[in-house]
């Protein structure tokens, strides 16, 4: 290994490959420099200056998640300097908007002024959603801090809640741009961008319009990008923010052949919220709509759970082996009656390449036609 | 009382003895331009060719003009031209001050077969108008700037960002433009020396942000003028992620006259590590205000009392502002420094790009910082936390303060506040932005105190800490602030002291600016 490609992080020699990030370096070698705009697989944007470590020899601090590791760097992850940086951002992140939870130091009375007038915007009377999920709180806890010096702007944005998906609650919002991010690299959809400008500034779609009449294809992958408790979904909402409650149960998308893998966040017994696993293939957090938002079927009473047969222009319950030995009879009559080439099979993108193949088998094979599509091809 | 009487016989003597000598210089003979010390004491390279008219090439070409760009393109090598550059000295003038010189050889050295060159055009500092005088007045300097720099560093193709709010200056830039391109200048094989050079304008909205190297290149991109992180360095990624050099009007007009006289003639003047001369626009309570152009070292004194003659009568100096929102401000005491990057910086202002706003004792040092917060926080670009949030919180405080509600402690926010946004925020404009409360701090915090905790305004400019009472001693029953006064609040007769009456009154300090004895508190 040549003796160029060394780093030092707080006080010990780390070897790197050329074009990794400081914070790449440190997470490989297990030292935990906090981040809240940093988004996998999206290029780093360096806005919300929480992963700031110091670096020798530079004039102010740098954000590690953009900042190229170079040789002989000396850099100091947690210094006195650092950490009156980041808690300061911190605070001034907490005092941003209505962080109505335990992250705040108030005297009584002024405690419940604040949680009266964050109730008072509508649509906030209850705790914030994202409580016990949100990386700013965990932040706030890890680096102590609690602010009640700085008064939270009016809110400026109402909550935009017309849409079957997802909230958008701008007053929670800390503009670190990850949904952005999430948006407009990895899903390419090119929906949301920022808007406005310093203060003023909001996420906004199209010419600030509300998600529904934009380009916005409900995927949810800025839901899931979000760190706080700005973009929800309506479920999660509905639900409340009882996250030690929560079952995740990790399964594989229905919907298409794909394979995305999936947690179904469950909660007495029913699914109140999808998403996708970050770390694993081939999907990597990533979920389309259906995915993520079309999973109200699993507890709808008109879901079908045995098979039915129409009898006399009736539908009646019945065993699968009954179902089966229906169709393969009739199928049967019609193949003797007119011919294989009576018969098609269309096959769905809801099942896998190997169900396609088999399927495609059996027309062939047990039927004897070529008459095999896809709908794919329609 | 017949002290006061007295007082406002000498004040009506004075103004007969200032008539006076307007008579008497209106009977002197018109001097020299080299006599009057507000232009014998400049030395123009930048400003060289004012009073040529712009929209005419023959007329840039007649003062020695595109002489340099021949000599550039027909006699000499990218690294020659980048060597002469270095022998310069010369900095770049958009405020940073990095050396022109090795800028363009990093993006000389950089690998890749497309290159830019572009000019930032800017301009947004308040009351800055350097680049656009420039722009307007010498259009071509800057055009044969750029194709020198095209040269050394092996770029096609060139934009000059320019604000829309300057449509002279685009305006004479197009007409430069279109007559280089028709006198061959620009475009394919410039001087038949098998080089090519295109230029193009881009005109920007306006933001203050937008000069911000990256935030300019992603305007230009049609994405919004927002900065990333560096590095990436421009040289290395610059527009389109290609090598780009991104150099100040003012530096580009420099460039022709180093090419046309050499590195070392230029180095020759100005001082050790600042070379050549600096624009300034010299304004707010100085007799003459307007653009000065002078070698790198002056001093403030020379500039601002002998150039620009001194603060009229019977107001004191109390400090200079320099750099705008991202500088500071100087004392008096101070006032012997020089003009040079380093000195400048060592007495907690910059240079910046030019502006230079002198400030009389009627100054709130206080107001003066929360202007400058006012123009940071809104034209952060709302990127990174500590700016866009940080400043927001210096602005409030400021506000309350100079709003007579201030709290022990707030001086202590404020420092806090701008330690950590100069030291965490993303780019320069955050980085430099609470610069100016800090060296009101430094040099005034006396003001501050006295606003926070004697809920008091020395200068008398913050209209919630005044009284709009009429101190019957100091009043010399000139009745003035009668005369002035908007609302009719004010009563007076003569030889009797005047009086404010209150619910009249609306605080436009018509009366406290006008009065000659400072007599309303
Ligand atoms: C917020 C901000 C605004 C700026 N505005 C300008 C500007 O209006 N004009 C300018 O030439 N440089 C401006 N700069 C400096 C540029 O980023 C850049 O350093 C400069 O144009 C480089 O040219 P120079 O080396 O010739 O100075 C600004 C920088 C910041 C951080
Ligand atoms: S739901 Fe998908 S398409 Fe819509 S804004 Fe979010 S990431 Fe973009
Ligand atoms: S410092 Fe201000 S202007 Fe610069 S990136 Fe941050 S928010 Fe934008």
């Amino acid at each position: 290994m040549s003796s160029e490609n060394i780093i030092v992080i707080d006080g010990k020699e780390y070897a790197f490959s050329p074009g990794e990030t400081i914070l790449e370096v440190a997470e490989k070698n297990g030292i935990d420099i906090p981040t809240l705009c940093y988004l996998k697989g999206a290029s780093p944007t360096g806005s919300c200056r929480i992963c700031v470590v110091e670096v020798e020899g530079a004039r102010a601090l740098v954000a590690s998640c953009a900042a190229p590791a170079g040789a002989n760097m000396v850099v100091r992850t947690e210094s006195p300097r650092v950490l009156k940086a980041r808690r300061l951002n911190l605070e001034l992140l907490l005092a941003s908007g209505q962080h109505n939870c335990l992250a705040q130091d108030m005297d009584v009375d002024s405690w419940t002024d604040f949680q009266l007038s964050a109730m008072g915007v509508k649509e906030h009377e209850d705790l914030c959603p994202a409580y016990g999920n949100c990386k700013l709180q965990d932040l706030a806890i890890r680096y102590q801090v609690k602010t009640n010096r700085f008064q939270p702007p009016d809110t400026r944005y109402p909550i935009e809640n017309v849409n079957p998906f997802i909230v958008r609650d701008f007053s929670r919002c800390i503009l670190c741009g990850r949904c952005v991010q999430a948006c407009n690299e990895i899903q390419v959809n090119n929906a949301i961008s920022f808007g406005y400008r310093g203060a003023e500034s909001k996420i906004v779609a199209r010419g600030d319009l509300a998600l529904k009449d934009s380009d916005c294809v409900f995927c949810g992958e800025c839901v899931q990008a979000c760190p706080v408790g700005a973009l929800i979904s309506k479920q999660d909402l509905l639900a409340g923010p009882k996250h030690d409650e929560t079952m995740m149960v990790r399964t594989t998308c229905a919907y298409c052949g794909v394979g995305c893998q999936l947690y179904l966040h469950v909660r007495d017994n029913k699914v109140f919220k999808v998403t996708g696993v970050e770390d694993a293939g081939p999907n990597f957090g990533s979920l389309c709509v259906k995915g993520r938002f079309g999973y109200d079927f699993i507890n709808d009473p008109e879901r079908l759970t045995t098979p039915l047969i129409r009898e006399n222009g009736n539908l009646r319950e019945a065993s699968w082996d009954e179902a089966l030995d229906l169709v393969s009879e009739r199928f049967g009559r019609i193949k003797e009656d007119s011919g294989p080439d009576s018969i098609g099979v269309l096959c769905s993108a809801r099942i896998t390449n190997e169900d396609n193949y088999l399927a495609q088998k059996f027309t062939r094979a047990a039927i004897g036609t070529n008459n095999i599509d896809h709908c794919a091809r329609l | 009382m017949s002290e006061n009487n007295s007082k406002a016989e000498e004040i009506v003597e004075e103004k007969a003895e200032e008539e006076e000598q307007e008579k008497k210089k209106e009977e002197k003979v018109i001097p020299y331009l080299e006599d009057v010390p507000f232009f014998g004491l400049q030395k123009l390279i930048v400003l060289k060719n004012k009073g040529i008219d712009p929209e005419l090439i023959d007329e840039y070409i007649a003062k020695d003009g595109y002489q340099a760009a021949a000599k550039a393109l027909l006699e000499m090598t990218p690294e020659e031209i980048i060597a002469e550059m270095k022998t310069s000295g010369l900095r770049g003038r958009g405020g940073a001050g990095f050396p022109t010189g090795l800028k363009w050889e990093f993006a000389n050295k950089s690998e890749g077969d497309i290159k830019y060159v572009l000019c930032n055009a800017d301009e947004g500092d308040p009351g800055a108008f350097m680049d656009r005088s420039v722009l307007e007045a010498d259009p071509h300097a800057i055009l044969e700037g750029m194709i020198i720099a095209a040269k050394a560093v092996g770029a096609h193709q060139g934009y000059i960002y320019c604000r829309a709010e300057y449509p002279l200056a685009i305006k004479r830039l197009n007409i430069a433009i279109s007559q280089a391109t028709e006198y061959g200048l620009l475009g394919n094989d410039i001087f038949g020396s098998g080089f090519d050079f295109h230029l193009e304008i881009y005109q920007g909205a306006g933001a203050f942000v937008c000069g911000e190297e990256t935030a300019l290149m992603h305007s230009i991109e049609g994405k919004r003028g927002m900065p990333r992180p560096r590095p990436p360095f421009p040289a290395h990624q610059g527009l389109w992620k290609k090598p780009t050099v991104l150099n100040n009007v003012e530096t580009y007009a420099n460039v022709p006259q180093i090419i046309f006289n050499g590195g070392k003639w230029y180095a020759g003047i100005g001082t050790e590590t600042s070379k050549g001369t600096k624009v300034f626009a010299l304004t707010g309570t100085v007799k003459n205000i307007g653009l000065v152009e002078v070698p790198m070292g002056t001093s403030l004194r020379t500039i601002i009392f002998d150039i620009g003659g001194g603060v009229p009568k019977k107001k004191k100096f109390k400090a200079v502002q320099l750099g705008g929102p991202s500088g500071g401000c100087v004392s008096e005491e101070f006032i012997d420094t020089p003009v040079d990057y380093e000195s400048i910086a060592k007495v907690g202002a910059i240079m910046g790009s030019g502006g230079m706003i002198v400030m009389d004792n009627q100054t709130c040092m206080v107001d003066m910082a929360r202007f400058f917060m006012d123009f940071v926080q809104d034209e952060s670009c709302g990127k990174c936390t500590p700016c866009r949030e940080g400043t927001r919180h210096m602005l409030q405080i400021l506000e309350k303060i100079t709003r007579g509600e201030g709290e022990p402690g707030d001086i202590d926010t404020l420092e806090e506040l701008s330690e950590v946004i100069k030291d965490a925020a993303l780019c320069g404009l955050g980085q430099t932005g609470p610069n100016p409360v800090l060296s009101t701090l430094q040099y005034f915090r006396d003001e501050y105190e006295a606003h926070i905790f004697e809920k008091r305004c020395p200068a008398k400019r913050c209209p919630a800490l005044l009284e709009f009472e009429v101190d019957e001693e100091k009043c010399i029953k000139c009745g003035i602030c009668f005369k002035r006064c908007p609302t009719e609040a004010i009563t007076w007769e003569k030889k009797q002291p005047a009086k404010i009456d209150k619910d009249k009154c609306i605080k436009c300090m018509t009366c406290i600016t006008n009065c000659p004895s400072d007599a309303i508190f």
